[in-house]
């Protein structure tokens, strides 16, 4: 066997796995959205039409569409940021060399991570419940009013994003452990004998060693909150007024509620686009900024 | 899952397993019954069973579904293959179910279980002249007044014409407060706007349910009703989502008339404090010229295409469909019982709050039989409501309604003309 057919009988087992798991359906679905796949055709196939781009043409019409990628764009806007920022301060937190014991404040901060998400879902509403939350009870300490969280539409977004922040920054957090432990300790050494304080060392010597793994996260979340849904689906069913239909929820629904499987593979097929284009523009920001 | 408690291998190992989970429910032994039930009806119809799986000596094993998911279940059943024997339907999704071939028409054999039923909830189940669904449990929507300003605004019970019971909506909104109105008519439901139009002569949809017809001149002077009780501030411009407790709100005179469902009598009973009980009673809606329709709702039970025992399954539905069980389901949830003869022998029809529903359930009338009905009756509500809103007059929204109708039914037309829709 020569040198460079040598790691096929290595990648295959994976590629094969991809291709028939991922290629596959993603060619199906895209396929899937120039039909009319319905309920009729469930039935029947026979009663499957080819549509073109009509799908495509109906959502643009469609005010709930754009009310659902409205949402998307701002839990992306708000959750990104804000979950990027939470875990990088978590994993500061627990590389501190002060602290002590590091294992349970890891095992702390990464287990809302690894629990259910129904079960925290079932916790967090009630720790939203506007009359014996939580959430409200520690904002009256603060004089503020206690907020519908989960009723009105303009509290349901924030609610969620609190809720979808606290569940995933753990994973964030551990890969951003990984990046700081590589950080050279002589550096800060230098840093500190330079007379740099501590912001002015995580401002030029932690985070440029870090820059790969914060633009890394970055994408990972852009990718997660363009996809979310287990959460508003088990929280607020998209509602109050439709304040929490995000693209994934609003596809969820038009595939298996209304079931228009084609019209919900061209909803998969606009944020697969999407999310491509986004990570793409993250990317030659980076790469600029590389170069800078 | 029911009582088992899954370990960790188990779960695994049911992972690893999971192309053979779809037929998961064929393993049980020969001769038992697989059941979907929702919500309320799951929690209190395994009490009815014993006395069945004695008598017929079929197991019954029920699967409890929650109504916010039953719908999406049973489709994805139909194309997994992997639906029960019988199982608990929604008025409003038979249409669609018929449609793809799910379920199976009543035999000849069980003839008599249409006799002894409501007209209109029979009509529901009855789609291109076959009867699918055998009525379970109905209901319908009515009015719940406050006796007490009704009686302050000279009003014994609430009018039965659309005019007088205006006159009498503008009555309680001169007893009222400031900020206070008359009656609620949440924006973003349709069940209000629905049962005035069906008290037109006009039906919804025409051509065999191919195309709106919303610019009947009936469904116009619905509509036109309907605006006007929000233009003359008889009733609050505001969606559901902004009443948090209705009950409350009832209590407290925002509004003295509310329509809504006998679940409501429930809620009613248990939420406001005993002292106000007296204060409250329901009435059957008001029509154009005198006692209006509503549309029926409630669950049938239906057989479906795969059932392995067909015979036994029908059993199933006969037995639950017994006005003596009936009664008994009735005390045991509170489900009003799709026979009248159980209405009898439940005691309802004496019953202060319930007999009109009885009453509601005479005049009440089916809604269009197609599968696209439930997105048409929403789209009608979004425009309803930026009619009432001032965007558009009653003719334009009629009219928009009917292309959104059209737009809906476009593949049905298709079907129709191909011959193969029912």
């Amino acid at each position: 066997m020569t040198r460079t057919r040598a790691p096929w009988p290595f990648v295959s087992p994976a590629l094969l796995a991809i291709g028939l798991f991922f290629v596959v359906p993603a060619i199906a679905s895209l396929f899937l959205s120039f039909t009319d796949f319905d309920i009729y055709a469930l039935a029947d196939l026979n009663n499957l039409r080819f549509v073109g781009f009509d799908n495509y043409t109906r959502l643009t019409g469609n005010p709930l569409f754009w009310r659902a990628m409205g949402n998307t764009l701002w839990f992306v806007m708000l959750g990104v940021p804000l979950v990027v920022a939470l875990s990088l301060a978590a994993a500061l937190l627990v590389n501190a060399r002060t602290l002590h014991w590091k294992p349970l404040w890891r095992v702390a901060l990464f287990a809302p991570y690894v629990t259910t998400l129904v079960a925290t879902a079932v916790v967090w509403r009630y720790l939203l419940h506007t009359r014996y939350g939580l959430v409200n009870y520690a904002l009256g300490w603060f004089g503020i009013e206690p907020i519908d969280w989960l009723g009105s539409p303009t509290a349901s977004l924030p609610a969620i994003l609190i809720f979808v922040a606290w569940k995933t920054f753990g994973y964030n957090m551990i890969i951003f452990m990984a990046a700081l432990q590589t950080v050279p300790h002589e550096l800060h050494e230098a840093a500190r004998i330079d007379g740099a304080g501590p912001w002015a060392r995580f401002r030029h010597v932690t985070l440029p060693a870090i820059a790969p793994v914060v633009l890394l996260v970055s994408i990972l979340s852009v990718a997660g909150f363009f996809q979310l849904f287990a959460e508003p689906y088990v929280m607020t069913q998209g509602g109050p007024a439709q304040s929490t239909v995000t693209v994934l929820y609003f596809m969820y629904e038009e595939g298996f509620k209304w079931w228009n499987l084609g019209s919900g593979a061209a909803v998969a097929f606009i944020l697969f686009v999407m999310i491509f284009a986004v990570t793409l523009a993250q990317l030659a920001v980076a790469k600029r900024a590389e170069r800078a | 899952m029911t009582t088992a408690r899954l370990s960790r291998r188990q779960a695994l190992a049911g992972a690893i397993a999971l192309p053979a989970l779809a037929a998961c429910g064929r393993q049980d032994a020969a001769g038992t019954l697989r059941f979907w039930a929702m919500g309320n009806e799951a929690a209190h119809v395994p009490a009815l069973l014993p006395a069945f799986e004695r008598a017929s000596g079929a197991a019954v094993r029920i699967q409890a579904l929650p109504w916010t998911a039953a719908h999406e279940k049973l489709l994805t059943g139909f194309a997994g293959d992997s639906l029960p024997d019988v199982s608990q339907i929604g008025n409003s999704w038979l249409a669609e179910l018929a449609a793809i071939g799910a379920i199976e028409p009543l035999p000849e054999a069980q003839a008599a279980l249409v006799t002894d039923q409501f007209p209109a909830v029979l009509d529901t189940n009855r789609i291109g002249g076959q009867v699918y669904g055998v009525p379970w449990y109905v209901d319908t929507r009515l009015q719940f007044y406050r006796t007490d300003v009704l009686a302050h605004a000279g009003y014994d019970a609430p009018p039965e014409t659309w005019d007088a019971w205006k006159t009498m909506l503008h009555a309680v909104k001169r007893q009222a407060g400031a900020g206070d109105f008359a009656v609620l008519l949440p924006i973003n439901e349709f069940e209000q706007l629905l049962t005035f139009a069906l008290q037109q002569p006009e039906p919804l949809l025409r051509d065999n349910g191919a195309r709106g017809n919303f610019r009947s001149a009936g469904f116009k002077t619905a509509l036109a009703f309907y605006k006007s009780l929000f233009d003359e501030k008889l009733a609050p411009l505001a969606s559901a989502t902004q009443i948090s407790n209705v009950w409350n709100e009832f209590a407290k005179g925002f509004f003295s008339v509310y329509l809504s469902g006998p679940w409501t009598v429930g809620d009613m009973k248990s939420r406001l404090p005993a002292d106000f009980q007296k204060n409250w009673a329901t009435a059957s809606m008001p029509g154009p010229s005198g006692p209006g329709a509503s549309a029926p709702g409630g669950s049938s039970l239906v057989v479906f295409k795969g059932a392995r025992d067909p015979a036994a399954a029908w059993g199933l539905v006969r037995y639950l469909s017994e006005p003596g069980v009936q009664a008994r389901f009735n005390a045991l949830s509170g489900d009003l019982p799709a026979r009248p003869s159980a209405w009898l022998s439940a005691g309802l029809r004496k019953d202060r709050l319930m007999a009109p529903f009885g009453e509601q359930l005479e005049r009440a009338k089916a809604v269009p039989k197609v599968p696209e009905w439930e997105r048409i009756v929403s789209e009608m509500q979004v425009v309803a409501e930026r009619c009432v809103r001032g965007q558009f007059t009653v003719d334009q929204a009629a009219a928009e309604i009917d292309t959104r109708a059209d737009r809906l039914l476009e593949k049905r037309r298709w079907m129709l003309e191909q011959g193969r829709a029912l």
